[in-house]
């Protein structure tokens, strides 16, 4: 693929990535995460 | 004198990083965790979020608690938060903001005769991140559930050294509550870490090279990432300086670009002819040291 070609699915690509960002966000991901990362995860650690 | 410049700037970004991202000291006093509002978002290395100095959230470890959600919800956020930083910059991160890449560097500089794999298995061996990513992170997650209707961070659980040394070793040790809960997870883990510390002292970061999911994640992204090694074919004198430097046994010059590369730079810095360069969009790079130059 040309370099240009790559730039441009890069660039589309990037777009895409970012609107799947902010969708997650405003669905309320960001919730999620924070419940499970500011409370011990007992399997990360090795005991649940 | 100007590679080891390079060398040292790397280090210190990733031992400043490293420090940055974990420093909530009170967690390891205290042997409590940060719950403040960074927790809301993922750093974006490796970095278990039960680190008692941990700020930011782990990526592998939040997109496996979104899946488990039992709605089976698909993690749009992380997955697009790291395929936006893949498509920037590839595996930029792996060489320069992982803390876990860090500490494997550092136990590989441990003076003992090193472990070269021959390159048919390690070719092949490389592919089991890509098992890890697929079906720890993605598939087991998403769609098993227990009896309760409970799923499980799979990876988290039976696999990740990362979430063993970062947040089980210190919190084990820090609390005692912790410590009588401990069971056979807790010794099975505790295990892998230990063979993972080990193999780290004989071969270059071998977490990374075989069962690293975001590494495999980033790795997708390396043939289009706008950050790229760029080699001019007419400056190469066919040396293979940058081959026998480079970490990830990358083969340079048929493929700068391989999901291998980690952008360390040190292919670019053992270049005698200049022939290699970071280059990106709208500027290039001969020497990470010798900073940004415009593109003719
Ligand atoms: S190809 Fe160059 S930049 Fe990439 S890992 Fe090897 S030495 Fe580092």
């Amino acid at each position: 693929m040309k370099r240009k070609a790559k730039l441009a699915l890069a660039a589309l690509l990037l777009a895409l990535a970012v609107a799947s960002c902010l969708f997650g966000v405003s669905r309320g991901e960001l919730k999620t995460v924070h419940r499970k990362a500011s409370t011990v995860c007992l399997e990360c650690i090795g005991i649940g | 004198m100007r590679g080891k410049h390079i060398a040292a700037l790397r280090k210190a970004v990733q031992a400043g990083w490293g420090v940055l991202s974990n420093a909530y000291v009170t967690g390891f006093i205290k042997g409590t965790i940060y719950q403040g509002p960074l927790k809301n978002f993922c750093v974006p290395g490796m970095n278990c979020y039960s680190c008692p100095g941990a700020l930011g959230s782990c990526p592998i470890g939040a997109m496996q608690s979104i899946f488990d959600a039992r709605k089976r919800r698909f993690a749009f956020s992380v997955v697009g938060y790291l395929a936006a930083v893949g498509l920037l910059v590839g595996r930029f991160v792996c060489g320069w903001l992982c803390v876990f890449g860090l500490i494997q560097e550092l136990l590989y500089k441990i003076p003992v005769p090193k472990l070269k794999i021959a390159e048919k298995p390690d070719r092949a061996l490389r592919y089991v991140k890509y098992a890890v990513l697929l079906i720890l992170v993605f598939a087991l997650p998403f769609f098993w559930r227990d009896s309760l209707g409970i799923g499980e961070p799979f990876f988290c659980k039976f696999l990740c050294p990362v979430g063993t040394l970062e947040g089980g070793v210190p919190l084990v040790l820090l609390r005692q509550e912790l410590r009588s809960a401990v069971g056979f997870l807790f010794r099975w883990k505790l295990i892998l870490l230990i063979l993972t510390v080990l193999a780290s002292v004989f071969i270059h970061r071998p977490f990374c090279k075989y069962l690293c999911p975001l590494g495999a994640f980033y790795s997708l992204f390396q043939k289009i990432s706008f950050l790229r090694l760029k080699l001019d074919g007419d400056r190469c004198v066919s040396c293979g300086k940058c081959e026998k430097s480079c970490p990830m046994e990358v083969h340079v010059k048929s493929d700068p670009n391989s999901a291998e590369c980690i952008r360390c730079g040190a292919c670019v810095r053992s270049c005698p002819a200049g022939a290699l360069s970071f280059s990106g969009g709208a500027w290039s790079m001969k020497d990470p040291a010798g900073g940004l130059a415009k593109k003719k």
